[in-house]
Parts: structure tokens; C-alpha cells; sequence
């Protein structure tokens, strides 16, 4: 790791949080969010869903333990940068295999320290994500401003297409899971907690490029049609949406997160952006076909919209409303703000939520939920 | 399901006295649920014997008793109450024992009282440690192995077919202080130790356990409700490894070193633990051991109720789990309960921290001379601070200023000798981490005897060599918001950090007056939650008089550190330069020091110099109490005597001084609390001693001098004063004799044996002290009455530790009274009692020795009680005998009375010994005490002292052949027998009267014991009307 030196965090609207920069010295821009969770750095920062954003992490200290290759979500970090309070570097921790500091260097994503991110925080909570950047103390903060200015908005960003794999990737199932179904993911950045929550369930994973088309997987023959997390605005992946809609009711579907939000719009519901989004490990969700209320992990800007283009929901019943392709039933509800966190479309046989059951980081209250998905699945009349 | 409709009357029961383990976190958790059970319009009976509680102020029950916590009085005010309900999960686990108590004896099932918050089957399943244990292996949930064997090859056996393995830990069974245990790495060190372990054990029997000494140790704070939702309020995390119990370790929140996945499986872990024990609604308390090397986790043990620890944890994240423990525990889901803090999420989610919390433990050992100050598996600490930083080492750094500790630790010259002192958990092992790091020893040597998480090693490092990460920084106030900011906080609980300069500060001071009540800091012996109690009341007061009250404090087991005490709190070290920190934002119309005892007073002079208002006494008055010289001129000029005294700065002079006054005599330093370093010397050999082995005495630390009255009978008067009048609210006679601790002695209001010439004589020393002090609000005055004169010892300008005690007994809130008056009020503007009632109220002291081995049990002018009990009755032997109860001292109503008193004691002796045969005891005593009972015609039966050879007197308490112990101490000479004989009488639970007129009390107790149980009365119901 190299030496502190003075930097700063500037926001679109001028706002301005001085700091030292602890990792690669070139800096740059990006959407500026934030994530409340204490633990989970590591896979924060490799989870293709913060592609395009710079990271405030709320708890103060992080890097405590170190980083490792379990904590890995994906082959390498989608986040651009990092704000932090106090930033480690120790790799004291048994299962660490280098310093934080010195990992985020080696993979140039820019890391701040120091930052008052509490205040950070406040501000974009009121004001909203806004587009901003990490800077060396030598950037002329104009030339800063100006290259925030550059930077498109999230909203009608199509990151999802830039993290997505060129080629089919094929998992194998775990060894000893028995023999189980043939999924076949729409690879918008998944996270590997995700195909490992399936491969331990007995399944084998094909993962196919988000440009793949619905003959691409229709001819993989799956059992079920995977939608999987990714970065950006939903609104931005037409394509992908376009041949989504194709493939409702030809097979059981499924989607987490980006994956719920572009099945959703493909049956013909709005997405919205939420005003600063739901990043964290802490969020309520109510399961509403139980009435289990399961703490979730979440990483989302944007949101399904609900019953009449409605942004929340008052009450806790499983609400219907009407789609291209027959009734939705809401199954799950966020408690912190009443927004959509899943849904059924049975005529379509697919059912997705917001949240993310696989953890990685995050409570594991949820991860029953690849159970209920591989359900749907099961052909009528089948036994499990 | 919301608010159960069909139960209308809920019994809450108190943790009683505060006891070591056992402290003022149960009043902040017990007035948690008071309010709001009050609120959801439910009828409250409280029972709790501790009247230094907030909670037994009348205002928070509907019926509140001071009875003892005992089945007999509880199943008394049961009947007489008959409550539908008893919530027995939030007074600790004095509750929780007397909740199964009544449960096995059929009163709760007689009286058809359900218990809520959990049932017995839980209760069971967590606190017998074998049910426990097949509870957890049936749910495949890890805990650390343990076997009974009674012979090495037992061992082996076990060894061999992996019912054991090493290390192991080898406890001895029965035997004191873990001796002839130890832990043993090899299949040689087990052999060894287990037999020498069996021979050790008076039943030939050894415990072997895991060893996990060394590993991490975690909690987790979980709720859980009727739904079966779960969620985990906090996670704290032992810088001090397992092996020191984890009330004496210095802890941190949230945990620091785990990865996310061990920390999820942490909380799967106690999510299991929590379901498969059953605790149906409310808070739970779940142990961890998690083996640095592996992540391996191991479960200790689990809380089935509301604990210290969720305290702190209630403290730590805001979210306040007793008060939702008693919500769920009337029917509520914890989606139906709104977040306090944010107003508009619901309760049902993990609250998420931007800061990091520490709590240090404070200790007292130096109270107990002999004992072994090493840390270890059972609690030893008498208190603990918390503080709130951005990181660690500005968290950490803050909790190290707000122990406010009387000495600095020595640390040993040698880095060997220093490594070596690390080696053993003490109070003061973190003082001699930080200077090994500072004397730039390297980590891994700190690492290897100590076996702390080196990530706690390492920012230890960088806080000795660089700071605390401060520097350059602006101080501003940051909100504790469950939810890092995520949502706004409506709640105005801050706490100071440091930020880049211009950071703006979150604290919102609305227009109105502020006042700023200064607490009391750290639980500590001489000064505890009495003056908790104090700064509550001043609180509420402030608030009634349209001020905001801000409260400043770090103690995070209180009522004054609860976020809706006051307007606006800010927990913080109390340390000049915080508070005037704190008043630089609030602009203060004052600041109230009377309250929290010794600490706020000692900034008193440095608040004033900076400007700062005080309300009430000035600054002047303090001093010219604690100033020996003025304040003798002063009582002088009023013609009132003090014993003999002078003021030594000097040993020298203290040689000429004790010339002058004589012996025996009271040394002192000026400017204590609790009687610190106190000590009566009988002769010039001990005043040379007690010079050399404790105090120089200088300029900057004068010595005070008292001819000791001995045989006085002592008095301690709490009295308002608005600057016109005074008030006396209450006069307490000691029932031990002047030279024991007014904290530790007993004492009844109104006083026994006083008469009224002489009553009338203290309210007029007492007036006319007030006065001319220049008082306005509390004083408290401490006389003697020797030979039928009155003396006056020392006095006080400020709440004392008997302010609530008094309060409850005369019906008077003395502390919000005092308030109004430092707000302006006058004595004529307010409602006083009038007289005493019709009834005796004791207040007993509440001692620690059980937990110090080898301390002498023997009571003197140093305090060391750690609380306080109340018992009320219509005369005094049943008062007192309900205080006994209550304290835990269980005076036998028939058997076997040891008496041994000294020369002086004889006669009196020989009275006792009369009355104990009258009841119907069997009297022992040793050879002159025997000849002197026996002269008067007392069978007795005469047993040898100890150097006299076995069997002696400490043979007959170890055999448990005796009931009750007589012990007087005298001053100097034959101490040791003595010494041995209360110490014996501690270990084995035999109650141990070290005085003559507390003796003569007991057995006036005694025999109102067998005129058969005593009322029940509630406060409400003694001072209606």
C-alpha cells in the first residue's frame, strides 16, 4: 500500500468532503451510494451490481479482517471506488490473504479515507444518489466538477450489458447434490453466492450473455429460467426485457433484484428510482405468503412499481393487480419504506424478489427462498 | 396480535440490592417496561427491595412494594394483589429465580398468575447447564465438552473415545478458588493435574471442561417475538479473550474482527439457540466462543432475559430492548412496535451502527486488601463506562478518560517484568498494553501473553505511538440512529466525535432554556446508583419547569443514560474538557453538580472558572465544607463542636497533631468519597503504618485527623435548604456504632433512641450549618452523640447516598424538591411532609466479600458495600428484620448463635446471649465470652479458638453447626481470629453480626420473626394522605 495523501469527495452539486486517498492515486466519477452494512466490504465491492458506483460504506471501520478469496462475488471488483471513515489494512485475521488497502490498489479502485461519511451519508439521504468522484488533493476541483458533469446519470445507464459474459459459462452442480435441474441464467452480473445457493441445491448452471436470445435458451432446455442481479437502470436493458417477454410462460421463471425489476417490466410493470436505494444488510422484508418477516441483503436503486403505478404499499395482504401476462400477486413487502420486494405471476409460473436470498453479504434469513424457486419448477404432477 | 385485552395486572419484579453482576442496569430495564406497561394502560404491582431504584419511585407502578425478594413476601403481595400476570425477564436474574420459585412452591399457579416474557420450560432449558447442554447437542449446536470423572483412568477413557480432548481445563470439585486446578495440554499434564485435582476435591472429584481459553469471545443481543421473528440488536465483541468473565472484560460493539460469513453463522447460531431454548417473546442474551485459528464457533452460554449486556446493547444501538421486551411480552409483534429513534420503520429489523462503542469495566479491589486482583470467570467488576467514537481508537481513548480512576497503574520497570505482569488478566492489563507499546515492544510478544485479537493489538499500537486519530479534527455531535443515517432520527441521543473541520454537528437545541445535569459516572463502591437515582430526578424536575434538561454521563447501566430521560442526552466522559464542550452547544442556563456524587463536584471550581453558571450551591459553600480549616471556623462561630481534629500536610505534623488530639483516631485524605483510604489508628505505631503504606500527606493532599468517638452513636441528616429555610427531611440513627461507614452501616428513620431534646438539637446544628454554608438544595450531615453531646463530622452540600432511601421513607421526592429549589422555587412553594408516619423504615447495606477471596468481612470507616436494601414496618425489629431479609442475610429463627466478642462488648454480650436462650438457641462462644454468659446462669456450651487446635470455632461454621455468627473486631491486637471467623461465616453463607447494637437489632428481629410473617404495604398506600 502507498501513503496516504490529501483527496476529496466531490458531489454534482458541489458539495465537497475532504479526506486522504488510500489506494490508486487517479481517482474519478461515478454514482455515489451508500451501503449500511457492517460486515461484507469484500463482496460489496466485487458484486457486479455496484458497476458504474463508488461506495460509501456507513460503518467506519473498514478492512478489519482483511480480504480473501471465499469473499469474492465475481472474478474481480465492479465497484469504482470506496469512501470510507477508517480504513484498514491489517491481514492479522486467519482467513485473510492480503490487506484491503493493498488488494484495492492492486485492482485500481479508488479508496478514500477519512471522509466524513456519516455527513456524506446525510446528504445524499435528503438530496438523493447524485453522480460524483474521489480525487487526489492535486485535481483542480473545477476540473473535478467538470468531470462529474461528464459522467452520464444512472438512470438510463445499461451497466448490466458491460458485466455480462461473452460466452455460455457452464456449472457444474456440487458434488453429491444429487441430480438436479438444468438452470439457465440470463448472466446480467450474477453474484457466485447465487450459483452457489443453486449448485448446492443439485443444480447445474449455464450462464448465457445477456445478449443471448429466447432461442439461445429455449434451446438450452431448462428447467428454469434464471433472471439474475446486475447493475443500473432497468429501464436501460430493452433488449434484455424485450427477450425476457418472450420467454414468459414458455418456462418457470425466476429473478433476484435487476432480475425481478426487468421480468417485472417485461410483463408490462414500471420500474422507478428509488431516492437513494436500499443498500444494506439490515432491511425488513415480510413474506407475505408466510408471515415471516426474514432481515434481507439489499442492493437496489430502483423499484417495481405496485397496484395502479403506485410507488408503496399500505397493508400487508398479497395485493393483486393485472399484467400483460395475468395477475400478479405481491409476496413480499419492504417494512423500512412499503416498496415492492417480490412478486408472483402465477399464469406465467415465475416468481421474483427484490432482495437478495443468497446473502453474500448479509443474513442468510432468506436463502429458503431457492427452495421455493426450484419448486416452481417441479412439473405438475411430479413428485419433489 | 396486539395488546393482550385479557390480563389487566402485571407484577414486575426488581433485581433487588445491587450486587456485584447484578447492578443499576435492572432499574434502567425495569423503568423501561414500568412506562410503557403504564402506558398500554395496564395496572402494575413492582416489587423490589432496592429504594435507590427509580423504579420504586410510586409514580411508575400503580402499587410498588419494598418488600424482600423473597417467595414468602412476594406470594404475599401476590394474594393480596392478585396480578394476572408476572413478567419476570427484566430484574435480572434475581427475578428470574424467584419467578421459578413461585412456580415450584404452586403460588403463581394457586393465585392463577401466568408468566409472561418466558415460560418455565424455557427458563429450564437455559439456565440448567446439563439441560442446556442436551438442548443444544439435539439441535446439533456446538458447545464446549465437560465430563465429572473421579479417577485418572475416567479421564483417559474419555480421552480416548473423544468424549474429551485437549486442552482441558480441570476444575476440582468443591474446593475454593479453583485450587489444585489447572489446564492441561498433554495426556502427562492430565494425569497429573486430575489426580492432584481428585485428592484436592473433598468428594474425590474433578470437573475436566474444553479449554477454549484464548478464543474470541462474542454476544449476540437477540429479540425474538410470539411470531417467531427474530432479530439481533447488536453484536459485542471481548477484547479481553474467553477466560475473564465477560463483565469484567473491556467489550466492543460491533464486533470487529469477524468476516461476514462467521458473523452470520454467529447469528443463524443464536437465532437456533434462541428457538430450540424456547424463549417465546422478548430479549436473550446468546454466548460465543469463536476459535481464532478456524472460525470454529462454540456456544457459552444464554441469558433467557434482559442482561447486562443487552444494557449495553439498548445503549450502544438506541434501539431500547427492555422497553420492546415488555411489549412482546403483552401480546405485541415487533412490526406492530414503531422504532422510537426513526418514527417510521417498525421494530422489526437489526439495527446498523456508524461508530464504535466501548465499555470498560471498573473495578475496586483496592477496597479489599489481600485479595488477588486477577481476573477471571466469575464477575469481580463493580461498574463500567461506554463510550461512543467514529473509530476505534477515538471510541476506545474516550472510555479510558471516563474511567476517572483514583491511581495510575504502576507499570514495571523491565520490559521483562512487564511482559511477564501481561501474562495475567488485572484491571490494569490494558494500562501495560498500551505502555508496552509505547516503550515500542512488539505486538506478537503482546500477542503471545496476553492472546488478544491482534487487530485490537494493532490499533492499540497505532493509539500508543500516534494518538488517537484526532489531531486536526473539529469536535462536532453525531446522533445514535439505529440505522446509520439511513433514516432521520428523531431521538436526541449524541455522542462527540472528530471530523474534518467544517462537518456540521447534528444536535438540535431548539430555543428553549437548557439545563445540564452532570451524573455520576462510573458504578463504583461509594458511589452508585443513588446518585443515578438524583440526576433522574433532576431531569424530570428541569423538564416540569419548562427548561430542557440535558444530561451528560457515560455509564451506560443507568436510568440518566436512557435517550428518554431527558431532552437531550450526550453520552460522553465527564471531564471538564467534555462538559464544557457540551455547554460551548447548549449555552446552558446552568449546570447541576449537586447530583452525581463526587465526580460532577470536582469540576465544579474549573466550570465556574470558565464561566459557566452553577444552579444551587456555589462553588464558595463546597469548599467551605470539604475545607477542614474554614469549616471548623465556620461551626465554631455557630457553636457547635467538632470531635478533636486537624489537618496534617505533613507526616510530621500529623505525629504533632496526634499528640495533640489523641488516640484512637480517624485518618483520612480530604476530597473522598466513600470513605477511600480511611482508617481508624489506635495507637502511634498505627498512624506510622497507615502513613507509609497509603497516604503521604502534603500540601496538595492534606490528611484529616478526627479523634474517633468510640461507642458514639452516629446520625447522618439530609436537609434542603432554599437560602430563607431549611427543611430537615431526615434524621438517620446508625444502628452499628460511629467508625463503620455511614454507606455500610444500617440505619432507621426516624431514630430509635434519640430523644427529642436531642432531635431538636440536630434539626438546629443542621439549620444553622445550611445556612451559613449558604446552601441552596441538599445537604446531608453526619453527627456523633457521645457521652450526650452532639458532634458534628463532616457535612455535605450536596445529594447524598441516603436521598432516595429518605425519599421513600418519609414520601418525599428530597431530589426533585431540591431542583425546584435551584431553579428558584422556595421551601414555602412546595408540598413537604409532615413527620415521619406511622411507620420505621431501615435501610441496610449490601456487601461484596462472597466475590473477593480472602477480604475480611469486618466493617470500618472505609466504605465497601456495593448497595442498599429497604424494609419498612411498624415497629423496628420487623423493619430491620425485613431489611435482613431483603439484604440476603437470612437470620435464623432457631439453632445455633456463636458469640465472640471483645473485652469491652462483655457485658452487653452476656444480655444477647439471655434473649438468643430466651428464643430458644443453642449459644457457643469462645473462653471468655463463655465464662461471662455462663456466670449469669445461660447454658453454654465453650468452644476453643483457633490457636487453641481443631475443633475450634472456625471447624464449627465450616460444619455448618452454627446459625448465626456474634463477631466483634476490636481495633488492633487479636484481629486474626477474628478475621477468620467472618470469613469463614462469608463463604459458608452464615450470617455475621459485627457489632453490638447490630447484633442486639438481629435479635430483636428474631423474635419479631416468630410472632409470624409480617404485611405487606405498598408505598402508595403508607403515604396516601
Amino acid at each position: 500500500m502507498s501513503g496516504f495523501s490529501p483527496g476529496y469527495v466531490l458531489l454534482e452539486d458541489g458539495t465537497r468532503f475532504e479526506g486522504s486517498i488510500c489506494g490508486s492515486l487517479e481517482g474519478g466519477v461515478g454514482e455515489v451510494v451508500f451501503n449500511t452494512a457492517m460486515t461484507g466490504y469484500q463482496e460489496a465491492v466485487t458484486d457486479p451490481s455496484y458497476a458504474g458506483q463508488i461506495i460509501t460504506f456507513t460503518y467506519t471501520m473498514i478492512g478489519n479482517y482483511g480480504v480473501s478469496p471465499a469473499a469474492m462475488e465475481s472474478s474481480k471488483p465492479h465497484a469504482r471506488g470506496v469512501i470510507m471513515r477508517e480504513a484498514r489494512n491489517g491481514d492479522d485475521a486467519a482467513t485473510a490473504e492480503g490487506g484491503w488497502l493493498d488488494w484495492l490498489e492492486a485492482n485500481g479502485v479508488w479508496a478514500i479515507t477519512g471522509i466524513n461519511t456519516r455527513a456524506l451519508v446525510r446528504h445524499i439521504r435528503d438530496k438523493g444518489a447524485m453522480r460524483g468522484g474521489i480525487f487526489p488533493g492535486t485535481v483542480d476541483v473545477a476540473y473535478a466538477a467538470s468531470q462529474i458533469e461528464a459522467e452520464p446519470n444512472m438512470a438510463g445507464s445499461d451497466f448490466a450489458s458491460e458485466v455480462s459474459p461473452t460466452e455460455p459459462i457452464e456449472v457444474a452442480p456440487e458434488e453429491g447434490s444429487g441430480e438436479g435441474m438444468h438452470v439457465v441464467a440470463i448472466d446480467t452480473g450474477i453474484k457466485s453466492s447465487i450459483i452457489e445457493q443453486l449448485t448446492e441445491r443439485g443444480c447445474r448452471v449455464t450462464l448465457l450473455p445477456s445478449t443471448a436470445t429466447p432461442e439461445d435458451v429455449l434451446g438450452r432446455d431448462p428447467d428454469l429460467i434464471f433472471l439474475a442481479n446486475g447493475p443500473g437502470d432497468p429501464a436501460a436493458v430493452d433488449h434484455v426485457v424485450g427477450t425476457i417477454r418472450e420467454l414468459v410462460g414458455k418456462r418457470p421463471m425466476v429473478g433476484i433484484c435487476l432480475g425481478h425489476q426487468l421480468l417485472c417490466r417485461a410483463v408490462g410493470l414500471e420500474t422507478f428510482k428509488l431516492p437513494f436505494g436500499h443498500r444494506g444488510s439490515n432491511h425488513p422484508v415480510k413474506d407475505l405468503e408466510t408471515g415471516v418477516i426474514e432481515i434481507t441483503s439489499q442492493n437496489h436503486g430502483f423499484a417495481v412499481r405496485g397496484p395502479g403505478g403506485s410507488e408503496t404499499i399500505d397493508n400487508d395482504e398479497p395485493v393483486r393487480w393485472d399484467t400483460d401476462f395475468g395477475e400478479a400477486v405481491l409476496s413480499h413487502i419492504n417494512l423500512y419504506d412499503r416498496t415492492v420486494e417480490g412478486l408472483r405471476l402465477p399464469d406465467a409460473n415465475a416468481m421474483t424478489v427484490q432482495h437478495h436470498p443468497e446473502a453474500g453479504p448479509g443474513p442468510r434469513d432468506s436463502r429458503h427462498l431457492f427452495d421455493r424457486f426450484l419448486e416452481l419448477a417441479q412439473k405438475p404432477g411430479s413428485s419433489a | 396480535m396486539p395488546r393482550r385485552d385479557d390480563i389487566k395486572k402485571i407484577m414486575l419484579v426488581g433485581s433487588g440490592p445491587i450486587v456485584i453482576g447484578q447492578a443499576a442496569e435492572f432499574d434502567y430495564s425495569g423503568v423501561q417496561a414500568c412506562k410503557v406497561l403504564l402506558e398500554e394502560g395496564y395496572e402494575v404491582v413492582l416489587v423490589n427491595s432496592n429504594p435507590a431504584t427509580i423504579m420504586t419511585d410510586p409514580e411508575f407502578a400503580t402499587s410498588t412494594y419494598v418488600e424482600p425478594l423473597l417467595p414468602g413476601p412476594v406470594a404475599a403481595i401476590i394474594e393480596k394483589e392478585r396480578p394476572d400476570a408476572l413478567l419476570p425477564t427484566l430484574g435480572g436474574q434475581t427475578a428470574l429465580n424467584l419467578a421459578m420459585d413461585l412456580s415450584a412452591d404452586g403460588t403463581l399457579e394457586k393465585f392463577g398468575v401466568e408468566l409472561i416474557g418466558a415460560n418455565r420450560e424455557a427458563i429450564i432449558r437455559a439456565e440448567d447447564r446439563e439441560v442446556f447442554r442436551t438442548v443444544m447437542q439435539k439441535a446439533d449446536i456446538r458447545i464446549p465438552w465437560s465430563i465429572t470423572v473421579e479417577s485418572v483412568e475416567e479421564a483417559f477413557e474419555s480421552l480416548d473415545h473423544g468424549g474429551a480432548s485437549l486442552p482441558a481445563i480441570i476444575r476440582p470439585a468443591f474446593t475454593m478458588g479453583g485450587q489444585g486446578g489447572g489446564i492441561a495440554e498433554t495426556r502427562e499434564e492430565l494425569e497429573t493435574i486430575v489426580s492432584e485435582g481428585i485428592a484436592a476435591s473433598p468428594i474425590g472429584q474433578v470437573l475436566v471442561e474444553e479449554s477454549v481459553i484464548g478464543w474470541g469471545e462474542f454476544e449476540l443481543e437477540v429479540m425474538r417475538d410470539h411470531n417467531d421473528n427474530v432479530v439481533i440488536i447488536c453484536s459485542i465483541e471481548n477484547l479481553d479473550p474467553m477466560g475473564v468473565h465477560t463483565g469484567d472484560s473491556i467489550t466492543v460493539a460491533p464486533a470487529q474482527s469477524l468476516t461476514d460469513p462467521v458473523y452470520q453463522s454467529l447469528r443463524d447460531t443464536a437465532i437456533k439457540v434462541i428457538r430450540e431454548v424456547g424463549v417465546e417473546t422478548g430479549g436473550s442474551n446468546v454466548q460465543f466462543a469463536v476459535n481464532p485459528a478456524d472460525g470454529e464457533i462454540a456456544v457459552i452460554e444464554m441469558n433467557p432475559r434482559v442482561s447486562r449486556s443487552s444494557a449495553l446493547a439498548s445503549k450502544a444501538t438506541g434501539f431500547p430492548i427492555a422497553k420492546i421486551a415488555a411489549k412482546l411480552a403483552v401480546g405485541y409483534a415487533l412490526e406492530e412496535i414503531p422504532n422510537d429513534i426513526t418514527r417510521a420503520t417498525p421494530a422489526s429489523f437489526e439495527p446498523t451502527i456508524d461508530y464504535v462503542v466501548t465499555k470498560i469495566p471498573r473495578f475496586a479491589f483496592e477496597k479489599f486488601p489481600g485479595t488477588d486482583d486477577r481476573l477471571s470467570t466469575y464477575m469481580q467488576s463493580v461498574g463500567e463506562v461506554m463510550s461512543i467514537g467514529r473509530t476505534f481508537r477515538e471510541s476506545f481513548n474516550k472510555a479510558m478518560h471516563s474511567r476517572e480512576l483514583d491511581a495510575v497503574c504502576e507499570v514495571p520497570e523491565s520490559d521483562e517484568a512487564l511482559l511477564e505482569a501481561l501474562s495475567t488478566p488485572t484491571p490494569d492489563r490494558i494500562d501495560l498494553v498500551l505502555a508496552a507499546f509505547e516503550r515500542g515492544i512488539p505486538m506478537e510478544a503482546v500477542h503471545e501473553r496476553t492472546h488478544i485479537n491482534p487487530w485490537f493489538l494493532r490499533e492499540l499500537v497505532e493509539l500508543a505511538t500516534k494518538g488517537d486519530g484526532t489531531e486536526g479534527l473539529e469536535r462536532i455531535y453525531n446522533s445514535v440512529d439505529t440505522c446509520g443515517a439511513e433514516f432521520e432520527a428523531a431521538t436526541p441521543y449524541y455522542y462527540s466525535s472528530h471530523e474534518q473541520p467544517g462537518s456540521p454537528s447534528e444536535v438540535r437545541r431548539g430555543d428553549r432554556p437548557s439545563v445540564v445535569i452532570l451524573g455520576a459516572g462510573p458504578n463504583r463502591i461509594g458511589q452508585g446508583i443513588e446518585f443515578d437515582y438524583c440526576c433522574v430526578h433532576a431531569a424530570m424536575t428541569v423538564r416540569e419547569c419548562g427548561r430542557d434538561a440535558v444530561m451528560i454521563n457515560c455509564n451506560p447501566e443507568t436510568v440518566s443514560t436512557d435517550y428518554d430521560t431527558s431532552d437531550r442526552l450526550y453520552f460522553e466522559p465527564l471531564t471538564l474538557e467534555y462538559v464544557l464542550a457540551v455547554c460551548e452547544v447548549e449555552q446552558p442556563e446552568g449546570v447541576i453538580v449537586q447530583f452525581g456524587g463526587q465526580t460532577p463536584l470536582k469540576l465544579a471550581q474549573g466550570l465556574k472558572d470558565a464561566g459557566i453558571k452553577l444552579l444551587g450551591t456555589p462553588v464558595e459553600a463546597i469548599d467551605g465544607a470539604e475545607d477542614r480549616a474554614k469549616f471548623g471556623a465556620l461551626i465554631d462561630r455557630l457553636g457547635i463542636k467538632p470531635p478533636p481534629y486537624g489537618t496534617a500536610l505533613s507526616a510530621e505534623e500529623a505525629g504533632v497533631i496526634a499528640e495533640r488530639v489523641g488516640f484512637p483516631l480517624l485518618v483520612r485524605p480530604s476530597f473522598v468519597l466513600g470513605g477511600r483510604a480511611m482508617e481508624i489508628c489506635y495507637s502511634k505505631a498505627d498512624l506510622e503504618v497507615y502513613l507509609s503504606a497509603h497516604v503521604q500527606a502534603s500540601p496538595e493532599h492534606p490528611l484529616l485527623l478526627d479523634l474517633f468517638l468510640e461507642n458514639a452513636i452516629e446520625v447522618d441528616v439530609d436537609a434542603l435548604c432554599d437560602g430563607d429555610e431549611v427543611f430537615v427531611a431526615g434524621i438517620m440513627q446508625h444502628v452499628e456504632e460511629a467508625g463503620v461507614h455511614s454507606g455500610d452501616s444500617a440505619c432507621v428513620l426516624p431514630p430509635m433512641s434519640i430523644g427529642d431534646d436531642m432531635l431538636e438539637e440536630i434539626k438546629k446544628a443542621t439549620s444553622a450549618i445550611a445556612m451559613e454554608l449558604g446552601v441552596i438544595g441538599l445537604i446531608n450531615i453526619q453527627f456523633a452523640i457521645a457521652g450526650g453531646e452532639l458532634y458534628v463530622i463532616e457535612a455535605n452540600p450536596r445529594a447524598s447516598r441516603t436521598v432516595p432511601f429518605v425519599s421513600k421513607a418519609v414520601g418525599a421526592p428530597l431530589a426533585k424538591i431540591a431542583s425546584r429549589i435551584m431553579l428558584g422555587q422556595k421551601l414555602t412553594d412546595q408540598e413537604l411532609p409532615k413527620g415521619n408516619g406511622n411507620h420505621v423504615s431501615v435501610k441496610e447495606a449490601v456487601l461484596p466479600f462472597s466475590r473477593f477471596q480472602g477480604a475480611d468481612s469486618v466493617l470500618g470507616p472505609e466504605m465497601k458495600s456495593t448497595g442498599e436494601v429497604i424494609g419498612i414496618g411498624h415497629d423496628f425489629p420487623t423493619a430491620f428484620g425485613k431489611a435482613q431479609a431483603a439484604a440476603g442475610v437470612s437470620l435464623p429463627e432457631s439453632g445455633t448463635v456463636f458469640i465472640s466478642v471483645t473485652d469491652t462488648d462483655k457485658a452487653a454480650a452476656t444480655q444477647l446471649a439471655t434473649r438468643f436462650h430466651d428464643l430458644g438457641f443453642k449459644v457457643v462462644a469462645t473462653g471468655g465470652t463463655a465464662q461471662a454468659i455462663s456466670r449469669m446462669g445461660i447454658p453454654v456450651e465453650s468452644i476453643k479458638k483457633i490457636a487453641e487446635g481443631s475443633p475450634h470455632v472456625v471447624d464449627l461454621i465450616e460444619n455448618h453447626s452454627c446459625d448465626l455468627v456474634i463477631n466483634t473486631p476490636t481495633g488492633s491486637g487479636a484481629r486474626v481470629d477474628g478475621a477468620e471467623i467472618r470469613s469463614a461465616a462469608v463463604r459458608h453463607g452464615i450470617p455475621c453480626v459485627t457489632t453490638m447494637t447490630g447484633a442486639s437489632a438481629a435479635v430483636r428481629a428474631v423474635a419479631a420473626s416468630a410472632q409470624g410473617p409480617s404485611e405487606v404495604i405498598s408505598l402508595q398506600e403508607l403515604h396516601a394522605g
